[in-house]
């Protein structure tokens, strides 16, 4: 399975709830697949996907799902650290761990060779760590989902991309859609 | 009043209820500030532009939220800047020490200092200039125009500033 079958079985599972996604393919991809005002795509700035869907977890109740990649993290290392030491119960982190740098042209990376992304969020203090195949991956969402535990998934899958358009919306439609549906949630 | 204690009582009465920090020497004492207020919750980040991207979430999450940095910073964080806080028009105070200035010890420090407002100004953030402690008083009014208008506004706060680096 590739990452776009992972966020295929995913999309069911992670439908009705506040998504912060990934640049680039993952974004796209999400797009495509379930559009949807609590998504928010980020358009540019490669790995802060987990930061700022664990500022959205801090400043409010409801439940956020930060969809990044292996290589995302690894640009952003320092945010492991501060996701442990900022316990967000309603925080879910799913690290989509295909060993490359898939919008980019699947460039391999160290994610992909020696480097546990697992073991480094533990290392860092992340308290409940699951590394899961992509096959398990929508059902370890749903367990996380249902668990009220800050949770970090790391969920090996296969490198490998398909055909996606890109983003046109607006950046400040998909903002302010995505703040009214957070907004509206919470009320 | 203490002038860390009248700044983050200027961060309260704006509603400012998260603020990520980056930690600069003469910053120490508004960021300690921070940490015990009550009112704000105090994230420290390990670089500027993850606490900029925390900042972005929390205000998407109905939270207001400001950065305490160095203008070292600046460097780091243009892409930041732009394609996330810009892009997506967000609010940001960025209150930064503005390191390399009169009175600064530490020569490389002047490196950064030189570009620092060329900087800002090419990337179209307003940007405000502390240097006597009275021109504090604009930081409510600062603070407010940033809200209204969903921009990074930067305050520059020198060395005069916070009363220089001791004897040198």
């Amino acid at each position: 399975m590739i990452r776009s079958d992972v966020l295929k079985e995913l999309v069911p599972v992670i439908s009705d709830q506040f998504v912060v996604c990934n640049i680039g393919l993952p974004s796209q991809e999400l797009h495509m697949l379930d559009d949807q005002p609590t998504n928010f795509y980020m358009l540019g700035t490669m790995g802060l996907a987990s930061s700022i869907g664990l500022g959205v977890a801090l400043a409010q109740d409801k439940k956020v799902i930060s969809i990044d990649g292996d290589g995302s993290v690894l640009t952003n290392f320092g945010t492991l650290p501060t996701i442990a030491n900022n316990v967000a119960d309603n925080f879910i982190l799913l690290i989509i761990d295909n060993g490359s740098y898939g919008s980019t042209g699947d460039q391999p990376t160290y994610a992909g060779k020696k480097t546990s992304l697992a073991a480094v969020a533990k290392a860092c203090g992340c308290e409940t760590v699951i590394e899961c195949q992509a096959e398990d991956c929508a059902d370890v969402m749903r367990e996380a989902i249902a668990g009220d535990k800050m949770t970090i998934i790391v969920c090996k899958c296969e490198s490998g991309n398909i055909k996606v358009p890109v983003i046109t919306k607006d950046p400040v439609v998909i903002r302010d859609r995505f703040m009214t549906a957070i907004r509206e949630a919470n009320t | 009043m203490d002038i860390d204690k009248k700044i983050v009582a200027d961060f309260v009465n704006n509603d400012i209820e998260l603020v990520t920090t980056v930690p600069c020497k003469q910053l120490a004492g508004v960021i300690d500030e921070i940490d015990a207020c009550k009112d704000i919750y105090h994230i420290p980040s390990n670089k500027e532009d993850e606490g900029i991207g925390i900042c972005a979430g929390a205000f998407m999450g109905g939270k207001r939220s400001a950065i305490i940095m160095q203008n070292t910073a600046i460097g780091v964080t243009v892409n930041t800047l732009v394609t996330l806080t810009q892009f997506y028009r967000m609010p940001l105070p960025m209150l930064i020490s503005y390191r390399g200035e009169l009175k600064e010890p530490v020569a490389c420090q002047v490196e950064m200092a030189v570009h620092t407002k060329a900087l800002l100004n090419q990337l179209h953030i307003p940007t405000y200039h502390f240097h006597q402690q009275s021109d504090a008083e604009e930081l409510d009014t600062i603070l407010k125009y940033t809200f209204m208008c969903n921009k990074p506004v930067a305050i520059l706060t020198d060395a005069t500033f916070w009363g220089g680096y001791g004897d040198q």
